[in-house]
């Protein structure tokens, strides 16, 4: 990455002067625009009409490469190998999921104005306390992003202040979305248990098997994501983002020039998080169900192989990685389910063998000999 | 078996014989058959003799013949032959040879001679019944017989048990009768059957103490109100060793595959995700030992130990060649990239050989259980899993501490460019490690083989556990592998029974976290220089 000496005053306008950040958000809107307009516009028989399944699957992927954008963020510049973003990513679609599960109302099977299905079939006479409020949705949509940041904001203060780094930390995030996993399982959290939650009708009002809607969130995941990245990128060109990648070259010695590590470590965790947060909250109306399996320590190793193949550190490689991956499951899982494993398995050796700095490291390769991301950079 | 043998060649080499007088041959030779003769007297006394000498002549038939005389169905036919009679209602009935218990088809109750009993005779069989197998020379019968009496006894019974009592040579057997007893007892509000009662932990004897604290007498009600306390002091007890049992057993298990790991993570600090797919290869391996000696499962097991090391080492090494020592100094990327090793290694078992889980059989020296008391019993498995772990605990340990291979290991550890400037082969070193410690995550997935089914999943539900007990136990010291696996597996065993499972292990897990937030170096952290990592 570049520090060039930018001379915008404001930090979060900074990146919008860099031409990476600008090709970025160009690509982004164009193929927002011509999704949009090949869904809107190109009649349905047409060889280059987008049908609504596809604008679905796309926003899937637009809210995974924020997710990966979330990760990117602390493992390339902050030197932290989060193994449990998949929580983050899951408990902001949980909040989403809550909101949506309090619209259905009286609609369910049982018909029950407050209570979800799932409570019903329990036997549960009332809403639990952690359930109140979700009906308004500026209450949920706080909570995607207070949820996942808190859960961030103890865990990370816990961590970083006894300087648990490094692959301990690694371990122990993977322990925490595991717990997670188990906690969610179990019935009595009030969470759906194993089914999860599901069945949603509307949000915000509109009617989510409609396909207009179903544009919105693509929109709404594009728009998100741009935001994202503007945000990190923002980040990441500060001051404080400097201190971050001294902190993930040479933390000790960072420490030794007089910086509180742990706080700009905290700091950035929680961001992270919340980002995380908000991709949950997109994904899970876009899918249509939420489930403890996004707990699961595969999903949250997923992620970071997304990074890993599009190139650390460079936050639209992360964009590009979880794309191509997730294409590319959407294709193997289709045509042969049995090999996604191997092709998973064997794209986590070789990138990690062959291509240590992904796709983009290929890209800046490409154009120019000398690469500006530090070689240092090895945890 | 052999007796029938004979004569089916005898009636084939005289077979002019008509089969009926070889069948009345077969009879006579049979001591049944003059056992059931003397009850075919008029003479009630005389029956009642010949009930007693049936009932010690230790014919595995007796209790058969005697529940058949006590219904009635117990007859003789025409041609003298005694036969059982299956069903007793309509014109003809199905009946069975008494002797050789086979199927003689229908009979019409004109060709049945019924023996007939009285009263006397018919209280003389039910206690006998249930006395009948107390006079086998068979140990383990008498035993079975005499557990069978509990909270079984009655008046006419219990005169007939207290002269046995005497007689009974087994020591057992006596306080199983002394206790059978006493819960009649107790049960009749009598103060011995309560004395003799205190300390016993069979649930039949607590049923009869709790309906004693209701006794008329308030002596014996408050006895047993006493004795009751202290079983349940006791049995207080014997559930705590039972959940240190478990505990003991789950935490041998996590010893087991953490220690593999507590080699390659913690002495040469790559993190090897695959670990878990080793022991699953190991897993496999039994099984497939067993596939190959089908009949032997005992022998299989015990070649089994070898070849699953032998597997999950070269499997190991292979690793190590292909993709870990690209890596080095690069923890993070090891991580993932094994991880996707170990994904690989799963999908190729599931296509390879089933995504179903495969049985592997428990052989026969290892199932069952060690009875301790009434309350206990400890199966085998997880104490022949506990020995295991034990064992390829102490030898690591031999291996790291009075080996040349452990010296070198050690030093390369701790100052690898100087350990080479010493002569030592730092490149070796690493392969013979890390085949060292996948050998031992094969011998930890045989010993699983006998606790869990094996499937593509195994190594999968105990990579995090794995992980958590080295980095718990600090990362680099076998011992706190040790203690840390042991304690985990018991505090685990510890708030199951009020947290249930699934909370249980979030609990642990929980604590995990804080715990290293407190300690980041584990339990037992390395010091010195080989601290700075």
């Amino acid at each position: 990455m570049t520090f060039q000496a930018t001379s915008s005053r404001f930090w979060l306008a900074r990146p919008f002067t860099e031409r990476a950040t600008q090709l970025f958000l160009g690509v982004l809107f164009a193929a927002l625009l011509i999704v949009t307009v090949l869904h809107v516009a190109v009649p349905q028989g047409s060889a280059l009409h987008v049908n609504a399944y596809t604008v679905n699957l796309f926003g899937k992927y637009l809210s995974y490469a924020l997710l990966a954008v979330a990760v990117d963020l602390v493992w390339g510049y902050l030197g932290i190998l989060s193994l449990g973003h998949g929580a983050f990513f899951a408990i902001g679609g949980y909040a989403m999921g809550m909101y949506l599960m309090r619209q259905i109302g009286d609609r369910g099977t049982y018909g029950d104005p407050v209570l979800p299905d799932f409570m019903v079939f329990l036997n549960w006479d009332s809403l639990p306390w952690y359930w109140l409020g979700f009906d308004m949705a500026w209450f949920a949509f706080a909570m995607v992003l207070l949820a996942p940041g808190l859960l961030a904001l103890i865990f990370g203060f816990l961590a970083f202040r006894s300087r648990v780094t490094g692959v301990y930390l690694s371990i122990i995030t993977q322990a925490l979305t595991f717990a997670l996993m188990l906690a969610f399982f179990r019935n009595e959290m009030g969470f759906g248990g194993n089914n999860g939650l599901t069945d949603f009708r509307e949000i915000l009002g509109f009617n989510l098997r409609s396909s207009d809607t179903r544009l919105g969130l693509f929109l709404a995941s594009g728009v998100a994501l741009a935001l994202g990245y503007v945000l990190c990128r923002a980040i990441v060109t500060s001051k404080l983002g400097r201190v971050c990648v001294a902190t993930r070259d040479a933390e000790a010695r960072t420490r030794f020039i007089g910086y509180r590590v742990e706080r700009f470590q905290l700091f950035v965790f929680v961001v992270s998080a919340m980002l995380a947060g908000v991709a949950g909250a997109l994904y899970v109306p876009q899918v249509g169900i939420i489930n403890p399996s996004e707990f699961s320590p595969l999903f949250s190793i997923e992620i970071v192989l997304w990074v890993a193949l599009g190139g650390r550190a460079t936050l639209y490689g992360a964009v590009i990685g979880a794309i191509l991956v997730n294409y590319a499951k959407t294709v193997f899982t289709g045509v042969m389910p049995d090999a996604w494993l191997f092709a998973l398995g064997g794209l986590f050796v070789l990138v990690t063998v062959l291509l240590p700095k992904g796709v983009a490291g290929l890209f800046s390769h490409l154009r120019r000999r000398d690469s500006t991301y530090s070689r240092e950079a090895s945890a | 078996m052999r007796r029938f043998l004979f004569w089916a060649l005898l009636c084939l080499l005289a077979g002019f014989l008509p089969s009926a007088a070889a069948q009345t041959s077969a009879q006579d030779s049979d001591p049944g058959y003059s056992l059931l003769e003397t009850l075919n007297v008029d003479s009630y006394r005389d029956k009642g003799e010949a009930i007693t000498a049936i009932l010690q002549s230790d014919d595995e038939r007796a209790r058969g013949w005697l529940q058949a005389l006590l219904d009635g169905r117990l007859q003789r036919t025409d041609d003298g032959r005694f036969v059982i009679v299956l069903n007793n209602t309509g014109r003809s009935w199905p009946v069975e040879d008494a002797l050789s218990g086979e199927p003689l088809g229908e009979m019409s109750r004109r060709e049945l001679d019924r023996i007939g009993i009285n009263n006397a005779l018919r209280n003389q069989l039910r206690s006998a019944i249930a006395v009948v197998d107390l006079y086998s020379p068979n140990v383990e019968r008498r035993r079975t017989s005499a557990d069978r009496l509990l909270g079984e006894v009655d008046d006419e019974l219990f005169d007939t048990l207290t002269p046995l009592i005497e007689d009974a040579e087994d020591d057992y057997v006596r306080r199983r009768l002394i206790q059978a007893v006493a819960i009649y007892q107790t049960e009749n509000g009598e103060m011995a059957g309560v004395e003799a009662l205190a300390g016993s932990l069979h649930p039949r004897a607590r049923v009869a103490l709790n309906r004693a604290t209701n006794a008329e007498n308030p002596a014996v009600a408050d006895a047993a109100r006493a004795a009751l306390a202290s079983v349940e002091q006791n049995l207080k007890i014997n559930r705590g060793v039972e959940t240190l049992y478990f505990g003991l057993s789950l935490g041998s298990v996590l010893v087991l595959s953490a220690i593999g790991l507590a080699i390659t993570f913690g002495v040469m600090g790559v993190i090897n995700m695959a670990h878990g797919e080793l022991m699953m290869l190991g897993a496999y391996t039994t099984w497939m030992m067993q596939q190959l000696l089908p009949g032997q499962p005992g022998l299989a097991l015990m070649l089994s130990i070898p070849a699953g090391f032998l597997v999950a080492a070269l499997a190991g090494i292979a690793i190590e060649r292909s993709v870990i020592q690209f890596l080095k100094g690069r923890p993070l990327e090891t991580l993932l990239a094994t991880f996707g090793i170990s994904l690989i290694l799963q999908q190729l078992v599931r296509t390879v050989i089933s995504p179903l889980n495969r049985t592997v059989i428990t052989p026969e020296w290892m199932s069952g259980s060690l009875v301790i008391n009434d309350a206990l019993s400890l199966t085998l498995n997880r104490l022949f899993v506990m020995g295991f772990a034990l064992l390829v605990f102490v030898a690591l340990m031999l291996i790291m501490r009075r080996t040349r291979l452990g010296l070198e290991v050690r030093a390369v550890t701790q100052n690898r460019a100087m350990a080479r400037s010493m002569g030592i082969r730092a490149t070796r070193v690493d392969i013979m490690t890390f085949a060292l410690g996948s050998g031992v995550a094969g011998l930890a997935g045989v010993a699983l083989s006998q606790l869990t089914n094996v499937g593509p999943n195994l190594g999968q539900n105990y990579i995090i556990d794995s992980f958590m007990v080295v980095v718990f136990g600090g990362v680099g010291n076998l011992w706190g592998t040790l203690v840390a696996g042991l304690s985990l597996g018991v505090i685990n065993q510890i708030l199951e029974p009020w947290a249930g499972a699934v909370l249980a292990k979030i609990i642990v897990l929980v604590f995990i976290i804080l715990f290293i937030q407190k300690r980041p170096r584990g339990l037992f952290p390395q010091k010195g220089r080989a601290a700075e990592g």
